[in-house]
């Protein structure tokens, strides 16, 4: 349905040792970053750890202290906004209150100097994509969340940006709308083939949507890779604490350790490899949460099956054992 | 309803909210609404060089604006007056807006620091702190024929002679106004631009505005409230006033206060009074137009 279907790929995205200061404090520390042509990459982190200040950068709204960006193979470090081919979708939207959605849509074209007929054809036409062409003539307010967010999707593509910057464009909106929303924006990106950059702190988010998962922290890349390499196989605790379904532990001989927690196995007191506290079980309808405490408090989880909690039920307080497979063990870098 | 709580009276109006009101209303309509209607009233009497008649006559109003039919002869004295008022009002509107969209502009999108906006908001409304006539007097000794100013423009051979266009002229009456009300728009305007998400100067920077666009298409149209409350204040001052353009016109210009003023010091009630309501009508139909331009209530 939408018009640019099959056209090859726009918006690769190169950071080449990027490093913004602020003051004296570093929010970006060199960072190199290859984000190919009609990726959806996903930026992921803690408040603080530059995702939002890269996305920044690269929309021309923030200047690097050094580093170069690219994109499409040309340096775009000295351009503003508007000559970049990026167009940024801000948080909570950023819609003109006083302009109607035709306008708002209409905006850029309006700089420019596009005539109005022409720019209001071609804004009525972006909200017919988005399905909002009847509520063209009323302001953001008269709109619910999810419609708002599909203007200022709307206002974004008018201008046929090779890569469109997306910060937290979910984190407005209800957790219910948050799923719709997120499964429209990955049919967009497919359906126009342009890179998709989404800042975003919320782990489900980046799995569901992401081509490519960045996650960072203090300004740098702590891991990157598709949602199942980064999930699956964190590098380091922070990446498998912030990911979740993860537990991780510290083992005498291999130091810290990761192991998921459908993957951790619950074996009566005194097996096992390591020994812990159950805390309490909760039901999450496909299956059972046991929550653990390991020797040191350390907070663990188990997901256990209705029927083998059903054959062996477990009470707070009780002693069990923790073990896994072998390969389901995952060595962190920095356990040693 | 299905039902409500025993103790609380279905039927009847609370009375505690009417009574809670009833201090305010009180005030206002001793002070505000009385003093009209009395001026409205006493508009309608006859007076004599004496004494004032109760009565229902047009005669004030019809004084008022004897021979402004016959445009012959130029304008009638009231309209004259008229003219010379929203003239003046006019120019210390343009000038006032300027400045102060300017001043709340610089404050309130250049100064990043919350503590440095402070400051200076503050430092603006020092000169609040005298009062209205020495800050007014104060200009007398700067711009006088042997005042400062003409000292320096003459002492640095800008000017051959003292220039008596300084001061009991329409400059000094509009550099006074200036000087006293700028404020009065500044902070109004101040409001309104730090409501501005800052957001959305990026976005529009991002579609592609310059610094112009940006102001014209989003800055202004958001400010509106604003300029509009700062135009009423300015507006409203300006037409009433008669003691700036006394002392600042060196009592030269005409202005519909100072023939108020005037009739009240000749005793002339009635005919002050229908001035007054003249004037209060046409201040009305300024804001009124004001606020059909924009809607106040919707955008506070």
């Amino acid at each position: 349905m939408l018009l640019r279907t099959g056209q090859t790929s726009r918006g690769a995205i190169e950071f080449i040792k990027v490093t913004k200061r602020f003051g004296g404090s570093v929010a970006v520390d060199t960072l190199d970053l290859k984000i190919a042509a009609g990726t959806y990459c996903c930026l992921l982190g803690p408040s603080g750890c530059g995702k939002t200040t890269s996305l920044r950068m690269l929309a021309g709204h923030e200047r690097q202290s050094g580093g170069d960006i690219l994109l499409d193979n040309h340096e775009v470090s000295g351009l503003p906004p508007a000559r970049r081919g990026t167009a940024m979708m801000f948080q909570s939207y950023a819609l003109f209150p006083h302009l109607s959605c035709l306008d708002n849509v209409a905006f850029s074209l309006r700089m420019r100097g596009v005539a109005k007929a022409e720019r209001h054809a071609k804004a009525r036409e972006m909200l017919r994509l988005v399905e909002l062409e009847a509520l063209a003539d009323r302001l953001p307010a008269q709109l619910s969340g999810g419609q708002q967010q599909r203007v200022a999707l709307a206002r974004a593509l008018v201008t046929n940006p090779a890569a469109l910057l997306l910060d937290e464009p979910l984190s407005a909106l209800d957790p219910f709308l948050r799923g719709r929303v997120r499964a429209e924006l990955k049919r967009f990106q497919r359906e126009l083939g342009i890179t998709f950059v989404h800042v975003t702190h919320s782990q489900d988010e980046a799995l569901a949507l992401a081509d490519l998962v960045v996650l960072m922290k203090d300004g740098r890349i702590e891991q990157q890779g598709t949602p199942f390499e980064v999930f699956d196989a964190p590098r380091t605790a922070f990446a498998a604490r912030f990911m979740g379904g993860h537990n991780v532990i510290a083992l005498p001989a291999n130091g810290l350790v990761a192991v998921r927690t459908d993957r951790t196995q619950l074996r009566p007191a005194g097996e096992g490899v390591v020994r812990a506290t159950v805390r309490g079980v909760e039901y999450t309808g496909t299956g059972f949460a046991v929550a653990l405490a390991g020797p040191a408090g350390e907070d663990w989880q188990a997901l256990v099956g209705e029927s083998a909690l059903r054959a062996r039920p477990l009470e707070a307080g009780e002693a069990v054992g923790l073990g896994w497979d072998e390969q389901d063990l995952r060595y962190l870098a920095d356990g040693t | 309803m299905s039902s409500s709580p025993p103790d609380r009276r279905p039927m009847g109006r609370p009375v505690a909210p009417l009574l809670q009101a009833a201090p305010l209303a009180l005030v206002l309509l001793l002070f505000f609404v009385f003093p009209l209607l009395a001026t409205a009233v006493v508009s309608l009497w006859n007076y004599t060089e004496y004494s004032l008649v109760p009565d229902v006559t047009s005669r004030n109003y019809v004084e008022m604006f004897e021979g402004c039919s016959d445009f012959s002869e130029g304008l009638c004295t009231t309209f004259g007056t008229y003219l010379s008022t929203l003239r003046l009002c006019a120019i210390v509107w343009a000038v006032t807006t300027l400045f102060g969209f300017g001043i709340a502009y610089f404050l309130a999108f250049h100064i990043r620091s919350d503590t440095v906006r402070m400051a200076l908001f503050l430092v603006c409304t020092a000169p609040f702190l005298t009062s209205n006539v020495i800050r007014m007097i104060s200009w007398l000794p700067l711009l006088g024929r042997e005042g400062v100013v003409n000292q320096f423009l003459v002492g640095t051979g800008l000017v051959d002679q003292p220039q008596d266009w300084l001061l009991f002229s329409d400059f000094s009456v509009v550099l006074a106004f200036v000087h006293l009300y700028t404020l009065f728009v500044t902070v109004p305007v101040f409001n309104s631009m730090m409501r501005i998400d800052r957001r959305l100067l990026e976005a529009a920077q991002d579609a592609g505005a310059s610094g112009w666009q940006t102001l014209r298409h989003v800055v202004i149209p958001l400010t509106k409230p604003g300029l509009v409350i700062g135009s009423i204040f300015v507006i409203v001052l300006v037409m009433g006033d008669f003691v700036t353009i006394g002392v600042m016109g060196g009592q030269q210009i005409a202005s519909i206060g100072k023939v108020i003023q005037v009739q009240m010091s000749y005793l002339q009630f009635p005919a002050a009074a229908a001035q007054a309501v003249v004037l209060l009508g046409l201040v009305l139909l300024v804001i009124a137009v004001m606020t059909k331009l924009i809607d106040i209530r919707r955008e506070l």
